[in-house]
């Protein structure tokens, strides 16, 4: 065995104080390796989360959709009691608000994921080189699964309702993964200034709240004005739109704007990846100061 | 055979730097940050209340070999292992890691506390880049050699700490490591499982591990190493005997000592105004099985009856070898006002050759009334008796062979 170890070719790594970006080639190919290593770990730390989750929560699996439902009680009674005057929609307003607030929690889920996760990792990233990819694909994994659980009471809920989303339901899952590839791009943006400033965490839900009223999730699209104006510009608007029509059974409006959209966020996902990459050494540096 | 043994690690003057104040290390941060996106190199100078905390070490660690780090706290040793692990980057020079990296650091780092250890074995042998076959494959092992037994099924939480490290240690020894970096790792845990680990750290040396080992614990560095870099304020020196950096860190050991506390305590009723050891028939140096006498010189302004004279025996590193209290036998001492002299007879030296230190002094029902961390120091020599051993203590022993016996 020994010998066996000694004739073994090793890699070689090196560390110095070079910039990340000026060995390209070699950058790529260690990021293609990290993700394809973490894959196994980012498995194992979202099992591992999820488990210790829901084994220390009485309530289970109902915390995926308690928010979700209390936004839509909250929401019902505004409209009902005419606190607000809504423009009129064209599924019934239950039906709507009820799956605008689910789909934006599975949003936020994503949003807060990469923060979240790479704070919670802490004294790990300070001790342990592992790669850092993980921490980001085990985000998502969770997100997935928290989206799965919603995506199934909500549907239980529509039938309850009278609505039959019929054979298009099988595309709600991508148009879902989309939800969730906009919220972890999102979300990795603010992530290394987040990880060195708490001020990031703190200010993200103020910005997310305003987020969701320039997005169709509890009233629909203004007709005209500067409204109409920002809600064409919010590229989660489309997103959004199409996984709700998917989940009613109706045409989906704005398809080509939901691919466009994704595909960009793919490419900025890329990027972004690349800048947490070169930022984590930086940022563990600063962990233990 | 002959040919030396392959590197595994070598740092070239690598350095780093710190930043002392908190806020001013996060925007410290982000301008790097900002300068590492840009593809613009480090900023070399210290900034405004930066330090060096590695300053220029060059290393080199060969298969089978286990080099020890030593120094004070807050002599780089941490920051350099750091460094060697790939956690954050140098700031100067360069640092080559060749084949697969493990490191006894965070015992247990990754552990969710509600789930159980067997869960806890999958998930922390992924974190060190362990696959689950290999997981699967070890996993007995790993239990055995953490003595758990049953307890494997139950929520880590509801382990106690020594269970923890162990299960944290059996994880991270048993992935066959090219290079195996240990900071610190055993300084919890019974004396049954750091021989253990210490075995098992040697049994991955003779399959060709290269090991990086700091610790302050003079017994476990000798045990595991067989060279040494002593560390100071950021600098390395290496030393190829073990004894000789000892002795270095010992002479570092007493300045730094002398740095931080230059003397007497402080107001005492008592003071002890000069204090001497040596053999106790005069002149020469302290050998290992003299007579020895310690003189103290002692003031005090009033009378001072019932004094209990403490004293204390260090090793220069600062660990305790044994605490001298005359009052056990119910001795007390009445000072009276002005200068007095107190003499303690130690017979037949039992320590073996190295620098001591005498900490102690005068107190009466738990008050202090005069006391000095830094008494007397005493170099004793080998000359006296031959000093074949490592430890604390020496034994007087001889051993002899009877032939024929049997239990």
């Amino acid at each position: 065995m020994s010998a066996e170890r000694h004739t073994r070719r090793l890699n070689v790594t090196v560390y110095s104080p070079a910039p990340g970006l000026g060995r390209g080639g070699t950058l790529l190919a260690d990021m293609r390796r990290d993700l394809a290593r973490s894959g196994g770990l980012a498995w194992q730390l979202a099992v591992r989360d999820i488990r210790s989750q829901y084994r220390q929560a009485a309530l289970g699996l109902l915390w995926a959709f308690i928010l979700p439902l209390a936004n839509t009680a909250a929401w019902l009674f505004i409209q009902r009691a005419g606190i607000v005057k809504l423009a009129p929609t064209d599924l019934p307003y239950p039906v709507y608000v009820f799956t605008g607030t689910v789909l934006w929690a599975i949003f936020m889920d994503a949003v807060n994921a990469p923060l979240q996760q790479t704070i919670a990792a802490k004294p790990m990233l300070a001790k342990i080189n592992f790669p850092r990819e993980a921490l980001i694909l085990s985000g998502i994994l969770q997100a997935l699964f928290n989206a799965a659980v919603k995506l199934a009471v909500l549907l239980a809920a529509l039938l309850v309702l009278g609505v039959n989303p019929g054979p298009a339901v099988l595309w709600v899952p991508l148009a879902v993964a989309a939800l969730i590839l906009a919220g972890t791009t999102l979300g990795l943006l603010v992530t290394p200034v987040g990880i060195l400033y708490t001020d990031v965490g703190k200010g993200l839900p103020l910005v997310l709240q305003f987020a969701m009223y320039v997005s169709p999730v509890v009233f629909p699209p203004p007709a005209g004005g500067w409204g109409a104006v920002v809600f064409a510009l919010n590229p989660l608007t489309p997103l959004l739109l199409t996984a709700r029509d998917l989940l009613v059974g109706s045409a989906p409006a704005q398809v080509l704007q939901s691919v466009a959209v994704s595909a960009a966020l793919l490419v900025a996902l890329g990027g972004l990846w690349l800048v947490y990459r070169l930022a984590m050494p930086i940022l563990i540096e600063r962990m233990s100061a | 055979m002959n040919a030396p043994a392959e590197t595994v690690v070598r740092v070239d003057g690598a350095a780093k730097k710190f930043c002392r104040e908190l806020r001013r290390s996060l925007w410290y941060g982000l301008c790097d940050l900002g300068r590492e996106l840009a593809g613009r190199p480090r900023e070399d100078a210290l900034r405004g209340a930066e330090f060096w905390a590695v300053d220029g070490v060059d290393l080199e660690v060969r298969r089978g070999e286990c080099v020890a780090l030593i120094g004070h706290n807050g002599a780089g040793k941490t920051t350099l292992l750091r460094m060697l692990n790939g956690l954050i980057k140098p700031d100067r020079g360069r640092i080559e890691m060749h084949g697969r990296v493990g490191a006894l650091i965070a015992l247990g780092a990754g552990f969710s506390p509600v789930l159980t250890g067997r869960e806890n074995v999958f998930v922390n042998a992924a974190v060190l880049g362990a696959s689950r076959a290999e997981a699967r494959r070890r996993f007995d092992d790993i239990v055995e050699f953490a003595e758990l037994g049953e307890f494997i099924d139950s929520p880590v939480q509801h382990y106690s700490s020594g269970m923890f490290v162990r299960l944290g240690f059996a994880v991270a020894v048993h992935f066959q490591p090219d290079v195996l970096l240990v900071d610190e790792a055993l300084a919890v845990g019974d004396i049954a499982f750091i021989t253990r680990c210490l075995n098992r750290i040697a049994e991955l040396r003779r399959q060709g591990t290269g090991v990086v080992f700091v610790s302050h614990n003079e017994m476990q560095v000798r045990e595991a190493a067989q060279r040494c870099v002593l560390m100071h304020h950021g600098r390395a020196t290496p030393y190829a005997d073990v004894d000789d950096a000892f002795r270095a860190y010992g002479s570092l050991a007493d300045r730094n000592r002398r740095d931080v506390d230059a003397g007497y305590v402080h107001d005492g009723v008592v003071r002890i105004t000069a204090a001497r050891i040596g053999p106790r028939n005069g002149g020469g140096r302290l050998g290992t099985g003299d007579d020895a006498s310690l003189e103290l010189d002692v003031e005090t302004d009033a009378a001072c009856p019932a004094a209990e004279l403490h004293l204390r025996v260090w090793t220069p590193q600062g660990q305790l070898i044994t605490e001298l209290r005359p009052l056990a036998r119910g001795q007390r001492f009445d000072l009276p006002a002005g200068r007095s002299r107190v003499v303690v007879d130690i017979d037949d030296w039992p320590l073996p050759p190295r620098r001591y230190r005498f900490a102690g002094g005068f107190r009466r029902d738990g008050e202090v009334l005069g006391w000095s961390r830094d008494l007397a120091f005493v170099d004793v020599d080998g000359a006296g008796e031959a000093w074949l051993g490592e430890g604390l203590v020496m034994l007087r022993a001889s051993a002899r062979l009877v032939p024929g016996t049997a239990a």
